[in-house]
């Protein structure tokens, strides 16, 4: 039961994870059609932020958290504006190329800014881990979890609850329509990209101090992440979660229960799975098209 | 004044070209013998630039030494090096490079095992010394007449973790191996090897290299209850571990490898390094040793060098080169440049006192280290400790 417990707590700590990196790939497909492969690197730039904020320029920890989500919400934004934007003929397969190019670009800058080395910054707070049967549950996991919940607590108000997020999700649904109203589309864009860029500056910036942050962490992150939205459903809020959690506790358990060695085969051979017998995922778009 | 003004260019083309003369001199002058180009292929970018970067430093900083003191038979040294990004296919490139457009006389590097036994088979075919700078058995096992390496091997450092086990009446072992060629040749030889220290490996688990969170494993780890868990991998994987060991309050002593025996484990770990036990080689604590230890002095003079050169302090790994550089200048002394007898020189070189230990070659032993090429630290409050 301990050792239950145990896998539990490690599978929903990483599902966390994963699940806000889905949420930044499902919200930007839902606005934009696109699956943005330089994702993950916003996730690096996130944690390394924080690494210079938090673990060099001793900030104090809310302060630190916000400057580094604010400067990569921005470096989104100029991503979208300088790369994407800018675009002559925005075709789909062009964009994602785009994005693969960016990711490679972005993880080149973050070798040029912090280096080739690992970095690592103390938990947020340091409380002993929570005893539970016998299991323990680290301080930061509860961090990651609390985080977690507050970033889509706020999402779905953000979307449910004001004009801005209401417009988007008209957007989301139908460009011309919106554009008819007199919703701004290209600002809704711009507006889906900064979000997602903020969802993977909280992924790296919650993970910062459990893993070991270095320029090249977020190719592997980020296709978990992407490996995640598809399980649950591009393009839905739900489906991310879904698929997030799904993935981290299945992970957690296959590698108690079956093997260490197959923790990263897990995610893919779910992926294939799913994608064959349910290629819209669990919760297909067909069903749930939208946020 | 006119003549002042005409003499100026005149003036200023005159001290031109006795500046280029004396910068150029140096090289005019003892070059009447051509110069020896030497290849160097190492990891510089990419994952395992731990590895490379500080190798192609060394291997600078020994060229450049070599070169002040007069070079070899008076033939200068120039170091060609190309960048393998780590990648087998990229070293396949600039290996043929070194051979057919740069026509070096040796070549020092790879930083890894997969890039060097990507490369073995053109340098058997071009015929030319080689000496690798990764850790990997199978480099010189069997051994190729061409092919070298100076890095401890794992067989070694497995036998001085177990030799220390051993000591304390361990017999049941958990290890802990990165899911990549480094853990995997760790892994096949912490199995072979257990029989012989009256070891049991009840468990064996992986992780991988990029992995976030490790305590699935741990949990594993701890219903088997063993008396030590090794650990067998390279920065950053191993910190989380040791993080989530402690986190998780284990109390079991943990053994890591040589593959994290560099002032950033501790770092990364912080907190969590305190009591880790690992086999290094002597670079790591050269500070500590006695002085009578004959690898000291050698020690003490690299690290000072390589620190005032490169503005950055020294890791365990650059050493590989820095060695393989000064082993190939012994045995090209005499040579004229002839390719067979640099070889046979290598084979040839004894009690060569290097930063990873101190070198004998042979005909059948194409590494030349011994055991004694490492000792047992532990890690207290942050600091490295000699174990006896």
């Amino acid at each position: 039961m301990q050792e239950f417990i145990q896998y539990f707590f490690s599978g929903i700590t990483n599902g966390a994870i994963y699940a806000v990196i889905a949420i930044g790939f499902s919200m930007l497909y839902n606005s934009t059609e696109l699956i943005n492969f330089a994702h993950g690197e916003f996730v690096m730039l996130g944690s390394m932020c924080m690494i210079t904020f938090f673990g060099s320029m001793h900030l104090p920890l809310i302060p630190a958290i916000i400057l580094a989500i604010v400067c990569v919400t921005a470096a989104g934004l100029l991503f979208e504006r300088l790369a994407i934007r800018t675009v002559k003929n925005p075709e789909h397969i062009v964009l994602i190329i785009i994005t693969v190019g960016a990711s490679i670009f972005l993880r080149g800058l973050g070798m040029l800014i912090w280096g080739k080395d690992a970095f690592s910054i103390p938990p947020f707070s340091s409380h002993p881990p929570l005893d539970i049967h016998g299991a323990k549950l680290l301080s930061q996991s509860i961090w990651i979890i609390l985080i977690f919940l507050l970033t889509t607590v706020g999402l779905q108000l953000f979307y449910k609850k004001t004009l801005t997020g209401k417009a988007m999700e008209a957007n989301a649904i139908s460009k011309r329509a919106a554009w008819i109203v007199g919703i701004p589309s290209r600002l809704m864009v711009t507006l889906a990209f900064g979000l997602s860029a903020t969802m993977g500056a909280v992924a790296g910036v919650i993970i910062a101090p459990v893993t070991m942050c270095s320029y090249d962490m977020g190719t592997m992150i980020g296709l978990k992440g992407f490996c995640a939205a598809m399980l649950g459903g591009l393009g839905s809020l739900w489906g991310a979660l879904i698929g997030g959690f799904l993935l981290g506790i299945l992970e957690a358990f296959g590698v108690g229960f079956v093997s260490s060695g197959l923790k990263d085969a897990t995610a893919f051979l779910l992926l294939l799975f799913i994608l064959y017998v349910r290629p819209g995922g669990i919760i297909s778009s067909a069903d749930v098209k939208r946020f | 004044m006119m003549t002042t003004h005409a003499y100026r260019p005149l003036m200023w083309i005159i001290s031109l070209v006795v500046a280029c003369l004396i910068f150029v001199s140096p090289a005019l002058a003892e070059s009447g013998k051509p110069t020896y180009k030497i290849g160097g292929i190492f990891a510089v970018t990419g994952p395992a630039s731990f590895l490379g970067d500080p190798e192609k430093n060394s291997l600078k900083l020994a060229v450049e030494q070599i070169n002040k003191a007069g070079g070899i038979d008076g033939h200068m040294l120039e170091a060609v090096i190309y960048d393998t990004e780590g990648d087998p296919s990229k070293t396949v490139m600039g290996v043929s490079k070194l051979i057919n457009k740069d026509q070096v006389i040796a070549i020092i590097g790879p930083s890894l095992t997969p890039t060097t036994l990507a490369v073995v088979p053109m340098i058997q075919k071009a015929k030319i010394p080689f000496i690798s700078c990764a850790a990997g058995n199978k480099i010189v096992q069997p051994v190729d007449p061409w092919v070298f390496k100076t890095a401890q091997s794992d067989i070694m450092a497995v036998a001085t973790i177990y030799d220390h086990l051993k000591s304390k009446n361990v017999k049941k072992i958990s290890i802990i191996t990165v899911a990549n060629a480094f853990g995997e040749s760790g892994k096949e030889q912490l199995l072979a090897q257990a029989p012989t220290y009256g070891l049991t490996v009840i468990q064996s688990e992986t992780f991988g290299a990029k992995d976030t969170d490790m305590t699935a494993q741990i949990t594993k780890i701890r219903q088997e209850k063993p008396e030590a868990i090794v650990c067998w991998g390279t920065n950053p994987g191993p910190a989380v571990l040791a993080k989530n060991i402690q986190q998780l309050g284990l109390d079991i002593p943990l053994y890591q490898s040589h593959g994290v025996a560099s002032p950033k484990f501790i770092e990364l770990a912080g907190s969590a390094a305190d009591g880790i036990m690992l086999p290094t080689g002597k670079i790591l604590i050269a500070s500590l040793l006695p002085d009578s230890d004959t690898d000291k002095k050698v020690l003490t003079g690299y690290i000072a060098d390589y620190e005032a050169k490169f503005k950055s302090p020294v890791s365990g790994f650059g050493g590989y080169a820095y060695d393989a550089m000064n082993i190939l200048a012994t045995a090209m002394k005499g040579s004229n440049g002839d390719k067979e007898k640099i070889r046979a020189g290598i084979e040839n070189v004894k009690g060569h006192v290097g930063v990873s230990g101190v070198f004998n070659f042979s005909p059948t032993d194409h590494n030349g280290l011994g055991q004694d090429a490492f000792v047992m630290v532990k890690i207290v409050n942050g600091k490295w400790e000699l174990l006896k």
